[in-house]
């Protein structure tokens, strides 16, 4: 008889890498529902054509470096997923094509592939499409287009290499109710209107698309967080020093600086926190690193948008918190048991 | 951080909860049958091996001291059975290593139901007498520690020890025997704990019992007086709960620091197994011939709780539970830090306290496929020792083995095997902790 021979422990948990990552992907179909429900053909074009890029990416780096297929742990899925939601609607295929290819291939198989990677992938192929199409990816189109369901934003189906025609006249003839062609936090900064939290958290604002309903957002994380798929800790973090900072501005000077409810409901800041920045490669593992690293981002984001050149900067902010996530484990690692001042017995 | 305004049970930080499998904890301690052969180590215990004092063809008798310790820090061995020495010499141990043992044939028309005794008032011993008392029973510590127990007993001059830790814990998933051990000798324990107590100075003693045996608590609570300096005290059902320093800090929010005995807080550690066998030995003047050990896994038909003689055979004791042939993987302790063999002609010794069987299909880390750290942080959170195992697989992967032990504390990893639980990756992390140790070690020689 053989005897099988292993070291211990001979007892593991059942979680592993693809379940994880799949309960994530899992939990953002509701977002995605959402969102092709507001934008039609064009939001579900583009969300499937990035996924798919993605994990063509993905499958065709595995074969260039004679790897065993990843895309069995739905994190190529997620990249995917995320960088679509993070673009807007009227986003041209092909560009979305670009960006997915970039996310993958720059944010991650050049690393070394998932876990090794340094920045969250689809911030780097968001990153990488704003610099290089910067008009395509501030047109915004309205929701709820009579004719979302059967035809597209004339945009979408932009020839490879071209540029996207101008979207003015199609959103005229959509004849959609005070669209305004910017988003909230545009109009914030440079007309100095807030929208009120009540559209913010329904999705009746103008965004990317899958940043307009920030409860539905919300929601999709306390269901991560409770099945414990994602670390709580990081979005709380965020939230809490975004909501913070903006108070405190607030105080300041409240004719010129929005509410917290504002800061905090606007823009892609709910999609980050929740799903951006909790990506667990790119994140801190200690855990005082984690709270460090979370109100970073927060502080961040609302430094951008206040004093940036930029509207957004959730991304940016997001993006400065990944390269400073080895520092950070660096500085605070964990206080060894038995290293505490001896207490009198 | 514990909060002491906050009414809860007492625990420590970190930790896991694995599927604890106790269904055997509910099954009374039975006997098993002697084997043919019984094969027994003449080092069963930490420190120098016993001295063989019979010779091949030399009848004995159950309890006759057949190897005499050897100094101090070493433990005598006595005959688990009345029969005939049939051989000494190197014989199959758990680590794989040929060790030194007697292998005796047994009687088997013998009833076994003589016992060489010699019944004394321990009452009357002073400190000196009881410890080589202690060591004449033979038990070393029987929760698999196998340090001898009067060595532990023994407290320097310059100590105090103000509390005796009780360890009934039993954190390990299966094993139920120091359950039933709490449940249906409670005497013998409160006896030894007594003992313990006379012999290491310490005034009072706490019991840690984990709340999934309400039951012992119960047992030990109706046993003890009510002015008793013995308290027993619910902790949290969690792994590894067990381990010394993880239970002197959920017991009294002590710290061991780092590198340093229990004695350093004032604490000493006992397992209610080694406790409740010297509360029944030292009275009677019997040797240690017998254990009660768990039997358990998928494997098992008849899994419980047994009464094994030392030196049984495991191929004898899986069949009689109805397990040898369908058994794969054999793991001596709990499946967390236990240890699998590769030869069933292993026998049960002294610091046996389960035997686990699995067939092939039942092992889950077969198909495991391992991914790279996706740095998911879990491990951390459930270190008990407060390392950052993350990093150290990272840098055990290349083979940084000297940075692991300097910059992130390696050597303060017990190998309880928390961050390999949870790891979702399948990292083998305390697997390239110990290789990463063993290479510190030899550089460290040459
Ligand atoms: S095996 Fe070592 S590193 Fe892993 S959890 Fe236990 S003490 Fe920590
Ligand atoms: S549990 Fe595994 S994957 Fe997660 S951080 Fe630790 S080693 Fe990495």
């Amino acid at each position: 008889m053989s005897m099988e021979l292993r070291t211990s422990p001979h007892q593991i948990s059942e979680r592993n890498v693809p379940t994880i990552m799949k309960h994530v992907v899992l939990s953002l179909l509701p977002v995605c529902g959402f969102s092709v429900w507001q934008y039609g053909l064009s939001a579900l074009a583009l969300l499937l054509t990035i996924t798919a890029t993605c994990l063509l990416t993905e499958r065709w780096f595995n074969r260039a470096s004679a790897q065993p297929s990843s895309i069995g742990d739905w994190s190529a899925t997620i990249t995917g997923v995320l960088l679509a939601l993070t673009l807007p609607p009227s986003f041209p295929l092909w560009m979305g094509v670009v960006a997915g290819f970039v996310a993958i291939a720059l944010g991650k198989a050049l690393f070394g592939g998932l876990g090794n990677n340094v920045f969250n992938p689809a911030l780097i192929g968001r990153a990488f499409v704003q610099a290089a199409f910067p008009v395509a990816i501030t047109t915004w189109v309205p929701a709820f287009a009579a004719n979302r369901f059967s035809e597209f934003v004339p945009t979408t189906l932009t020839a490879p290499l071209m540029m996207p025609p101008d979207v003015v006249e199609w959103v005229k003839q959509q004849s959609v109710d005070a669209f305004t062609g910017a988003t909230p936090l545009a109009r914030w900064k440079f007309e100095n209107i807030t929208a009120s939290a009540q559209d913010l958290l329904s999705g009746a604002v103008t965004a990317s698309t899958g940043e307009t309903s920030a409860l539905l957002i919300l929601l999709c994380g306390v269901y991560l967080a409770a099945r414990k798929f994602m670390d709580w800790r990081i979005p709380l973090a965020v939230l809490g020093s975004a909501a913070l900072t903006a108070w405190l501005f607030q105080l300041y000077n409240p004719a010129h600086f929005p509410a917290p409810t504002f800061v905090l409901l606007s823009g892609g800041l709910m999609l980050g926190a929740v799903y951006m920045a909790t990506d667990m490669a790119t994140s801190p593992v200690t855990p005082v690193g984690v709270w460090i690293y979370g109100a970073l981002i927060g502080v961040l984001t609302v430094m951008i948008r206040y004093f940036g050149g930029l509207t957004e900067g959730v991304m940016y902010a997001i993006l400065i918190g990944n390269a400073l996530t080895p520092f950070i484990d660096q500085y605070t690692q964990p206080r060894v048991f038995g290293t505490r001042q001896k207490r009198k017995p | 951080m514990r909060l002491p305004f906050f009414n809860r049970t007492a625990t420590f930080e970190h930790g896991i909860h694995p599927a604890y499998h106790k269904e055997t904890g509910s099954l009374p301690i039975r006997r098993l049958p002697f084997a043919p052969r019984l094969i027994v180590p003449l080092s069963q215990h930490i420190g120098k091996p016993a001295v063989c004092c019979v010779s091949v063809g030399q009848e004995v008798l159950r309890g006759q001291v057949i190897a005499t310790a050897d100094g101090f820090v070493s433990l005598p061995v006595h005959a688990p059975a009345t029969g005939v020495v049939e051989a000494i010499g190197f014989m199959p141990s758990a680590s794989g290593k040929m060790v030194d043992s007697i292998t005796i044939r047994v009687y088997q028309a013998d009833p076994q139901s003589v016992m060489v005794s010699a019944p004394r008032d321990v009452e009357s011993l002073d400190k000196k007498a009881l410890l080589a008392a202690i060591q004449d029973t033979g038990i070393s510590g029987l929760g698999g520690a196998t340090f001898p127990a009067h060595v532990k007993l023994s407290v320097p001059p310059d100590v105090t020890i103000d509390t005796l830790v009780v360890n009934g814990a039993e954190c390990e998933p299966f094993l139920t025997c120091d359950h039933r051990i709490m449940v249906e000798r409670t005497q013998d324990l409160i006896r030894g704990i007594g003992y313990a107590m006379k012999v290491s100075g310490a005034p009072r003693a706490i019991i840690g019992v984990e709340d999934n045996k309400p039951d012992a608590i119960a047992a030990i609570q109706a046993a003890l007086p009510a002015d008793s300096t013995i308290q027993v005290k619910a902790i949290e059902t969690k792994y590894p709960q067990g381990a010394e320093e993880t239970l002197i800090y959920a017991l009294l929010g002590r710290e061991v620091p780092a590198g340093q005995r229990p004695a350093a807080v004032g604490v000493l550690v006992n397992n209610v197994m080694t406790l409740a066998y010297l509360g029944r030995l030292l009275p009677a003047g019997e040797g240690l011939v017998e254990r009660v050990l768990t039997v358990a896994g998928p494997a098992v038909e008849k899994p419980g709780n047994y009464i094994v003689p030392i030196g049984t055979p495991l191929r004898f004791l899986l069949e009689q539970v109805g397990a040898a042939s369908s058994a794969k993987e054999i793991i001596l302790g709990g499946p967390m830090m236990g240890m699998t063999i590769s030869s069933l002609d292993v026998p049960v010794t002294k610091g046996t306290s389960g035997v686990l069987a699995f067939g092939k299909s039942q092992l889950p880390q077969e198909e495991a496929r391992v991914y790279a750290c996706i740095k998911c942080g879990e491990c951390v959170n459930v270190c008990p020792k407060f390392l950052n195992p993350s990093q150290l697989g990272l840098l055990a992967a290349k083979r940084e083995y000297a940075e692991m032990a300097e910059r992130y504390n390696l050597d303060r990893c017990f190998e309880c095997g928390c961050c390999s639980y949870v790891c979702p990756s399948h990292i083998p992390l305390v697997q390239q902790f110990r290789i990463a140790k063993a290479i510190n070690r030899e550089k460290a020689k040459s």
